[in-house]
């Protein structure tokens, strides 16, 4: 599903930073992926790569057969548009709208008629039990309510992919484990995600952990069982 | 095409997603959309006040001279100020009959020349008396001053030719000696001491008119007040006007040259005949509104223009605030042409929007302060503008709405979705 092979990125704002050192990685359809690793280590540039979000400097990068390299930036939007699937720690939901139109918005830019497309948002949104907040602004939401609106939004497209950026960051242990375990349960239905995380608890919910370190995969941990660590016990997240 | 064809292009047209995404947007961000707006809408508003109102004045200013030939000039004879061919200085010579068939032979270049006698007397209905200006014409003089008859008729040929003692009354003079505003044709007055016989009434009210104003005045039949006054054929002064592409300035040569060599004038002295033109007067006027026009359009389009670089400015402004909107909508899979035409069309529809609220705005005005100024000069100027204008207008403002977007729109797509997810 994703290839990622001697991938290098550097960022050039005065001085010459190089974040991401050769990442070689392959996410199989359906996994369940967790990046794992201290702030300043790139997990957040890695994934921002695997979702076009950022360009790299050198490297392969494939997504389902598909190079992503020189893509237009028409062709970038298309794929992000139906093949990926966006979760971010601010969850980054447009103030304005209220629930249903921020799910709807990605059917927009497909073209989906305003009717159906607000008719599948609420489908979604019932799924997630949000019903009954379909017309309530991003403010009148509370944190976890949000990041589940955005997963609502991140699934309406049928992505192959969902790409999570710390999706709990912004949550209490509560709402993370909530959050994580609808992840979970995406997953068991067939979804692959990819989820980047500093936080043990939420890497131990994923089925592979991928430790980075100063922009280099320093192991890849099996974690089927799920006892990668004393966290994985009880549910306990933070 | 059939009805039912262009309803369903309609609704699709108003149903475009685009649109209602666009409205919702600016709808959503009303007092952002409200500060970009108000620039617009008040140069607009500004523009069509002031074109109404320029418009207004000079149709009420004009009215002033309304039924009055723009392009006369008036002879008046004056006392000699130099002695000529053993006349002394100081005399008074006298217009007469013969001067206006001479001159109609002697200027080709004149259309009509006229000759004009009047008194000042009072006059008489039973016991409703009038100030009035007894004038005496023959029927082209009614080319140079028009009239406007309610009853009866305006003199002409016969009247001249049989010599009868017929009048048309002005308004004043109708009001004043026949106060129950009946129709006074057939009827006699008495003026200076004769009787006439009312054949019409001249409505039309004008602030210039040859010996007083239209509305005091008795209009009598040329030869009928010669043979009362016992004048022979003087005359007190004459009316010419021009040819097509002649003006009267150059015509004031040739009069005088004739003039002054029939009666014995000395060829320099300017101050024995008055020659009032009448034409570089009204062109005066003319200039004067010409000029508060350029004017008007200079300050309304500088207006408008200032309007729309507001409306860019705040929207170049607006777009580093709309970073995270703006990248979100990229990460989910807009295009970089859905984000141009978003913030076009926002610029569009807002323009569009503030610019025909503002030429509502104006128009109501005009229309609410018309009657009032109409009623409180008694004419009728009116001070809206024709609606040509406000198409034009209209269409202006999508162009320049269109036009006002392209920087904020390229400066949006500046914008990358990284961007977004690091700004918060």
């Amino acid at each position: 599903m994703i290839h990622l092979k001697d991938i290098n990125k550097t960022y050039d704002s005065g001085t010459k930073l190089h974040v991401l050192k050769g990442i070689s990685l392959d996410v199989n359809d359906g996994e369940f992926v967790s990046i794992m690793g201290a702030s300043g280590s790139g997990k957040s540039t890695l994934l921002n790569i695997m979702g076009i979000l950022d360009s790299y400097d050198s490297g392969e990068y494939s997504i389902d057969g598909v190079e992503i390299r020189n893509l237009s930036e028409n062709r970038a939007a298309e794929i992000r548009n139906k093949m990926i699937g966006f979760i971010f720690q601010s969850f980054n939901l447009i103030s304005f709208k209220n629930a249903m139109e921020n799910v709807a918005l990605p059917l927009m830019y497909q073209g989906v008629g305003r009717k159906r497309r607000n008719a599948l948002a609420m489908e979604y949104l019932d799924r997630l039990g949000l019903k009954d907040h379909a017309t309530h602004l991003p403010s009148e939401l509370s944190g976890g309510q949000k990041q589940r609106v955005a997963i609502a939004r991140a699934m309406i497209t049928h992505p192959r992919i969902i790409l999570a950026d710390e999706p709990t960051g912004a949550l209490d242990s509560h709402t993370s484990l909530e959050v994580m375990q609808l992840l979970r349960r995406l997953n068991e239905e067939g979804m692959t995600i990819v989820v980047v995380t500093h936080e043990s608890g939420v890497a131990n919910m994923t089925n592979k952990i991928v430790h980075l370190k100063d922009g280099v995969i320093e192991s890849v941990e099996d974690n089927v069982h799920h006892d990668a660590s004393l966290y994985g016990r009880g549910g306990l997240m933070k | 095409m059939n009805l039912h064809d262009k309803l369903h292009i309609l609704r699709e047209l108003f149903d475009s997603d685009r649109l209602i995404e666009v409205i919702s947007t600016l709808g959503k961000n009303k007092s952002r959309t409200m500060l970009t707006a108000f620039g617009i809408f008040w140069g607009i508003f500004m523009l069509i006040l002031l074109l109404g109102g320029g418009m207004g004045l000079e149709k009420l200013l004009m009215n002033n001279f309304s039924g009055f030939s723009s392009n006369a000039a008036i002879i008046v004879p004056q006392t000699t100020a130099l002695p000529y061919k053993g006349y002394d200085k100081g005399r008074d010579w006298h217009l007469a009959m013969g001067d206006v068939l001479g001159m109609k032979h002697y200027l080709s270049e004149a259309e009509n020349i006229t000759p004009v006698c009047f008194n000042y007397v009072t006059g008489r209905n039973g016991k409703h008396t009038a100030s009035v200006t007894l004038k005496g014409i023959k029927p082209d003089y009614l080319r140079i001053e028009e009239q406007k008859i309610k009853f009866g008729r305006s003199l002409n040929d016969n009247d001249i030719k049989t010599g009868r003692k017929v009048c048309v009354i002005g308004k004043n003079v109708w009001t004043q000696l026949f106060p129950d505003g009946s129709n006074p044709c057939g009827k006699y007055i008495e003026a200076g001491g004769v009787y006439f016989e009312v054949v019409g009434v001249d409505v039309r009210s004008s602030n210039i008119g040859l010996g007083g104003r239209a509305e005091n005045s008795v209009i009598v039949p040329l030869p009928v007040m010669q043979r009362i006054y016992n004048t022979g054929g003087r005359v007190d002064m004459i009316c010419i006007t021009g040819r097509k592409g002649v003006t009267m300035a150059t015509m004031e040569n040739r009069i005088r040259e004739y003039l002054y060599h029939a009666h014995s004038i000395a060829p320099s002295d300017n101050e024995a005949m008055t020659y009032f033109n009448m034409e570089t007067f009204f062109q005066m006027f003319q200039n004067l509104f010409h000029g508060i026009n350029i004017l008007v359009w200079l300050i309304g389009i500088g207006t408008v223009l200032s309007g729309v670089i507001g409306v860019t400015n705040i929207m170049l402004v607006s777009i580093r605030e709309r970073t995270v909107e703006l990248g979100i909508r990229r990460a989910i899979g807009a295009k970089p042409r859905d984000i141009v035409a978003q913030i076009l069309m926002e610029s569009g529809v807002m323009t569009i929007t503030a610019g025909l609220s503002g030429i509502t705005a104006a128009v109501a005005i005009l229309a609410f302060a018309e009657p009032m100024i109409q009623k409180s000069s008694d004419t009728t100027a009116t001070f809206q503008i024709p609606f040509s204008f406000a198409l034009g207008a209209a269409i202006a403002l999508l162009v320049l709405g269109l036009l006002a977007g392209i920087f904020p729109s390229l400066r949006a797509l500046t914008i990358r979705p990284v961007d977004a997810m690091r700004d918060e």
